[in-house]
């Protein structure tokens, strides 16, 4: 109910992602699994919005089909204010997965060149490009090594750089940096905010820790399972800027603890 | 250098076994010459006897060696390095349908490969055709596609090549499927979020990804291809190659003959073999997936 009256007090603004009524049912041996059921979102341009729940919640899947990854069995779901589909063969977005999946056999450069390369763009273009999106995410001088010679965080921070290379709006992230340690998930996270706040990218992340959805987000959607549904909406009135200390302050743990309220609300009497 | 000591150990040793079992084996000829001759062997003569037989049932080492040199380096400094009696001429020989054989295999294993991974029905339909066709004795079907090739006018290298192709294939379609299938669902996930083309997927993820698994079959096939190259030498009446030399050994029981024979042709597996491995090191390493 929240997430409906989170998209109707906005309907004069830009509207970048929009969900009616979305469902996914995946048929398995086991009888039919709703992954998704009913799921209403609106996300305006330049929102950075956190999906959290626990596993089974249907966050990665409703990022899934926003990147037309995944195909919904009910509802609909626009993005650029086209379909799915179409924004994907549009580019509109970049995807960030949990693991940097970057190509052993190219350097960092050339891993960033990548979709460069599919999408057609000149080599002096593609050089252009590369340069800038490494100085971005501050691997400048970085570009002619290879992957092995990265740590796990910057590894993360180049795949980061490849899904900004060709300068789509949106910016989807599947759990980042789910696998990597606290510090420098820190590090990363503050970055990941001056990134946000330079390039006004709209961005829908999807993560597991409470801190790190309160600290980067200006919405926080609450899931929870089965069936795959959100429960809360959550508008940060944290301010933009955003140093790591803000971490300490009573809104911020106020914020945390409603997150917290929600995931337990959803999770209903099975914890 | 470290392994140089126990490397050198092993070989010794299989020296020692050599010579012990070429007394054992052709012990028997040399008793049996002295008794005719109606005298008794010391145990110093019997182990000279069958060191030095013309045609003994097992040579040694050193006749082996030597007729190799006489066939190979003597005949290069006389000048007649590649006369038909060399060993070098009837390795080229052999070589060449081996080269050619492994160059088609590989090319028709990858062929088949990409047909298996790209399409459904040759995914459901071809691979059980593969398999079976490596199940065939390659000595029952290699007079056939000599005589079959030769019917339609087509002798010499070719039809050795065929059955060199016919056995080295095999180990390419089966890496190159499993090789092409490696990317994970996340890398192919992520090609889709760039909505590239089959073409450039194949190209920039598929193929690289399948190079470990290629060149491990590519040492499979090369060794195949050289089985192939000298069964296929035997049906043609002994004319030229490795395979020509053993058959023409074993009709006169030149043993001598026939063991430097195959050992040439297992130096000329292991360089080959060796050659591949090379390559295979450096671009491994060049793609980072040492």
């Amino acid at each position: 109910m929240a997430a409906m009256q989170a998209g109707e007090h906005r309907l004069t603004s830009d509207r970048v992602i929009s969900a009616k009524d979305l469902s996914l049912t995946f048929q398995t041996n086991d009888g039919p699994v709703h992954a998704l059921k009913d799921v209403n979102l609106d996300v305006e341009k330049g929102d950075f919005v956190s999906f959290i729940g626990p596993s089974g919640c249907g966050k990665t899947t409703f990022l899934r089909c926003m990147a037309d990854l995944e195909h919904p069995t009910g509802g609909s779901i626009t993005v650029n204010g086209a379909s799915a589909q179409e924004a994907r063969r549009a580019r509109a977005y970049g995807y960030v997965f949990q693991a940097a999946g970057l190509y052993p056999w190219r350097s960092i450069g050339g891993n960033i060149r990548l979709p460069l390369e599919i999408m057609g763009y000149s080599k002096s273009e593609q050089d252009r490009r590369v340069r800038e999106v490494l100085e971005l995410v501050d691997l400048a001088g970085f570009e002619k090594k290879f992957p092995w010679q990265l740590s796990g965080g910057m590894q993360q921070r180049a795949s980061i750089a490849r899904a900004l290379a060709f300068d789509a709006d949106i910016l989807l992230m599947d759990e980042p940096f789910g696998a990597l340690d606290e510090i420098v998930r820190d590090h990363l996270n503050e970055q990941l905010l001056s990134l946000w706040e330079r390039t006004h990218k709209t961005i829908c992340f999807v993560t597991h820790s409470i801190p790190e959805a309160v600290y980067l987000s200006t919405r926080i959607v609450v899931m929870s399972p089965r069936p795959g549904r959100i429960t809360d909406v959550i508008e940060s009135p944290l301010p933009r800027e955003r140093p790591l200390e803000i971490r300490d302050t009573p809104e911020f743990i106020e914020i945390a603890h409603r997150v917290r309220d929600g995931l337990r609300a959803g999770h209903g009497d099975e914890v | 250098m470290r392994n140089l000591v126990p490397v050198l150990t092993v070989v010794c040793a299989l020296f020692a076994i050599w010579y012990a079992a070429a007394v054992w084996l052709n012990a028997p000829w040399a008793y049996n010459k002295a008794e005719r001759a109606g005298t008794e062997l010391a145990f110093t003569e019997l182990v000279a006897d069958t060191w030095s037989q013309e045609k003994p049932k097992l040579p040694a080492p050193h006749q082996v060696g030597a007729e190799i040199w006489n066939t190979t380096g003597a005949m290069v400094a006389s000048g007649r390095g590649f006369s038909k009696r060399s060993l070098i001429f009837h390795s080229w020989v052999t070589f060449s349908a081996t080269a050619l054989g492994f160059l088609l295999g590989t090319g028709l294993g990858i062929a088949l490969a990409i047909g298996i991974v790209y399409n459904r029905t040759m995914d459901m339909s071809v691979m059980p055709w593969v398999i079976a066709s490596q199940t065939i004795p390659i000595l029952a079907i290699a007079p056939m596609i000599i005589v079959v090739l030769n019917a339609v006018g087509i002798s010499g290298l070719l039809p050795k090549a065929m059955i060199s192709m016919y056995l080295s294939f095999f180990p390419v379609v089966v890496g190159m499927v499993k090789g092409l299938r490696s990317p994970g669902p996340m890398q192919l996930d992520q090609m889709r979020t760039w909505n590239a083309t089959p073409a450039q997927t194949f190209w920039k993820l598929r193929l690289p990804s399948s190079m470990p698994y290629l060149f491990t079959s590519l040492k499979i096939g090369m060794a195949a291809s050289l089985v192939g190259a000298i069964v296929g030498e035997l049906p043609t009446g002994a004319v030229a190659g490795l395979g020509a030399r053993l058959l023409a050994g074993s009709y006169y029981g030149q043993t001598v003959q026939i063991w430097s024979a195959l050992i040439m042709a297992a130096t000329l597996a292991a360089v080959l073999v060796g050659l591949i491995g090379v390559i295979q090191r450096i671009v491994l390493k060049r793609m980072g997936m040492a």
